[in-house]
């Protein structure tokens, strides 16, 4: 059987705020397994950032864990001590971030910033300045990236959006990784330098043989990247499926809800859209937190949370349409 | 055919930097634009970031002093700055902007943002002024309890139809919608969407709608224009654009889409793979600005610009493939 590398388990993210606990994250199941590329798709404030912060434990100082547990490689990271976690975010997982200036900092090149990663990493000869060096530029080079000697001495505001995207790319890359996290990398990206950019992130992780977790709002983004999908709702993953499955047969009333909204590129006109909003973390539905808004909605979705139902290989839906008990 | 409500004709809008490296020299935003737009239709501007689409827009509804060319609405010429325009031409375009949050006032209400407009203009319905205000709300749907609600407290799509409804109060005849929906979710620009589309039907309403999604245009556009550097590089019915588009950049931007369904695969160009990167506004190329990422690129693309030219009924291409 394959390794799983990641597997978070009924985990339960809360907040504290100034108008009490926010209750982000109401459940959360999730699964990698080596060299997998998954991605998890959800419209605004439904959580995604908060699930893969939770794997690297930089979750913000109001964030508290009541319930749950997140294995990598088979240990907890919760239980995790400093220098275990030091370890896990040195050489297994790497966070690529939306806006690149959350992990580039500018006041150093970009050879500068590398060569300390690499140094960190742990591998063999990179004590040794020349050894930094080459490593850094062959890992520019793999991400197509024109001209690394310059850039390489280039300070992050002389590159551009793209360029520093793929720097970031390369950096997550430059050492062996078990998996790198990517969090909406191109969505202040232009669509043609997206393309770029996702080309050569699936390219970079296909060859060094690790595993992907992806957020995006863009179906069409996860389509194109990854081999199975997340779909996720107002704290909880709602569905997972193969992606060619999760298009050609979404089952979550959300799911096809929210695929119905996207405007095709083939015309057809536009859906109506999801009635009502998100509803907030503070006072939660009881039961299915989509229920107030699921046209499918019965009696017993206001009153008990739905858990995951496995309906194919790969594919959970978690909704009790698809509970042998039915609408019970 | 219905008449031409809006013209623009060699629109230029540069912007001098005053200070740093680059002081001296000038942002082309806009550099020699040609559209024009009929009444009741939607034209779509298109474009990635930094290709002049909201310049352009601001120069029609007269934000800025255009730098050079024609701007004509209903056969008058209004291509002076706004604050020099004639109120009844004011009132008869509307605008909405991207992030409705920074365009409301958050220290007034509901009732105070929809109102401004109507006295500003002298069309408060002096019998029952409240009536006129709900009716807005209601062409927005968005429920009456509203009115006295502060920007705040609605939701990012509910303040994008009040900033809606505020441009509706004049009853204008064009509306310049910058990116709309482009910070919303799609469930919400969905509801968004429709709801514009009602609203043109209703009112023969012409849009000019600019948004960087294709998937979106394709959706709402009767003709769009694909901007690149400061010049539109194809114009063309919606139909045409997708199904038989000529420039090389439009298909390397459609063939860059990520898309959902096979159905959508198939429209997009294969032969133009993206590269290279978007070269900046105040170094444009000489020649055609596109020649740095097109691989149709010749010798003669280095020295000239090419001319817009037609290459069937409302198409228009700016590319010397097509001379
Ligand atoms: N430090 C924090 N304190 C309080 N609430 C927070 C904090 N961080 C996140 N939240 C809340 O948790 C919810 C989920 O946030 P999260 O950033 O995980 O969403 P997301 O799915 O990544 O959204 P987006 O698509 O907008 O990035 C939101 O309602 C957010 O306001
Ligand atoms: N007031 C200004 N002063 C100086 N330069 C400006 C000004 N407004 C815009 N520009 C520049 O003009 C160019 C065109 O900008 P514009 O905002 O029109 O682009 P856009 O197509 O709307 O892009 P986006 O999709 O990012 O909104 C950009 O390079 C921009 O930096
Ligand atoms: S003019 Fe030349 S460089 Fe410009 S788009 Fe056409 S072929 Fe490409
Ligand atoms: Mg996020
Ligand atoms: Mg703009």
């Amino acid at each position: 059987m394959t390794q799983t590398i990641v597997d978070i388990r009924d985990l339960y993210v809360q907040y504290r705020t100034f108008d009490g606990q926010a209750k982000v994250l109401n459940g959360v199941n999730l699964t990698v397994k080596k060299g997998e590329k998954v991605s998890i798709v959800g419209e605004t404030a439904c959580g995604k950032t908060t699930t893969v912060k939770s794997i690297l434990r930089i979750l913000a100082p109001q964030a508290s864990i009541p319930r749950g547990e997140i294995l990598f490689n088979g240990s907890d990271v919760l239980k995790m001590g400093y220098s275990e976690l030091n370890k896990l975010r040195s050489s297994g997982a790497s966070m690529i971030f939306q806006d690149p200036t959350m992990s580039l900092n500018p006041v150093f090149t970009i050879g500068e910033q590398m060569e300390a990663v690499i140094r960190y990493s742990g591998q063999s000869g990179v004590e040794q300045k020349s050894v930094r060096h080459e490593l850094a530029v062959k890992a520019l080079e793999e991400t197509a990236m024109p001209d690394p000697e310059r850039i390489l001495q280039s300070y992050p505001f002389q590159l551009s959006g793209g360029m520093r995207q793929r720097v970031c790319i390369a950096l997550s890359l430059a050492t062996p990784r078990d998996l790198v996290i990517a969090d909406e990398p191109t969505t202040n990206l232009d669509v043609t330098i997206q393309d770029q950019v996702l080309k050569i992130l699936k390219q970079r992780v296909e060859a060094k043989g690790c595993s992907l977790i992806l957020i995006t709002h863009s179906f069409g983004v996860a389509r194109e990247t990854t081999d199975r999908i997340y779909v996720m709702y107002a704290g909880n993953m709602v569905e997972t499926a193969p992606t060619q499955e999760l298009f050609r047969e979404p089952l979550h009333p959300y799911s096809r809800a929210l695929m119905s909204c996207i405007p095709r590129l083939s015309g057809g006109g536009m859906a109506e859209g999801i009635p009502g909003r998100l509803s907030n973390y503070h006072n939660p539905p009881k039961g299915c937190r989509f229920a107030p808004r699921c046209p499918e909605a019965m009696p017993r979705c206001h009153e008990e949370k739905p858990e995951s139902i496995d309906v194919g290989r790969e594919h959970q839906v978690a909704c009790f349409l698809y509970d042998k008990d039915g609408g019970k | 055919m219905a008449r031409t409500i809006l013209e623009v004709k060699g629109l230029k809008k540069y912007f001098p930097i005053a200070a740093g490296e680059q002081k001296g020299k000038v942002v082309r935003a806009v550099d020699g634009v040609d559209f024009f737009i009929r009444e009741g239709e939607t034209l779509g501007l298109v474009g990635e970031s930094g290709s002049g689409k909201s310049t352009t827009a601001y120069c029609v509804i007269g934000m800025y002093s255009i730098t050079d060319g024609e701007i004509s609405f209903k056969g008058q010429d209004i291509s002076m700055h706004s604050s020099k325009r004639p109120l009844s031409i004011k009132k008869d375009i509307g605008m909405v902007f991207q992030d409705p949050g920074t365009t409301l006032n958050p220290q007034r209400s509901v009732k105070q943002i929809l109102s401004l407009p109507l006295s500003v203009h002298k069309i408060v319905d002096k019998r029952d002024p409240e009536e006129q205000l709900l009716k807005l709300l209601e062409e927005v749907e968005l429920p009456a309890e509203y009115l006295y609600s502060y920007p705040a407290s609605l939701g990012g799509g509910e303040r994008q139809m009040l900033a809606i409804a505020r441009a509706l109060a004049t009853d204008p005849s064009l509306m310049v919608l910058d990116e709309p929906t482009s910070a919303l979710d799609v469930s919400v620009q969905a509801k968004i969407i429709n709801m514009l589309l009602r609203l043109q039907k209703e009112r023969n309403l012409a849009y000019l709608f600019i948004t960087h999604d294709l998937s979106l245009m394709r959706n709402l556009a009767t003709r769009i224009a694909i901007m690149y550097l400061g010049k539109i590089a194809e114009i063309a019915p919606t139909e045409t654009f997708f199904s038989a588009p000529r420039h090389p950049y439009t298909q390397m931007l459609l063939s860059s889409i990520p898309v959902m369904t096979e159905d959508e695969d198939a429209l997009k160009p294969k032969r133009v793979v993206s590269r290279g990167e978007i070269p900046s506004p105040v170094d444009v190329p000489p020649g055609c600005s596109f020649n740095t990422r097109c691989p149709f690129v010749t010798d003669g693309c280095f020295e000239e610009d090419p001319a817009m030219r037609e290459v069937g009924t409302d198409h228009w291409v700016r590319c010397h493939l097509f001379a």
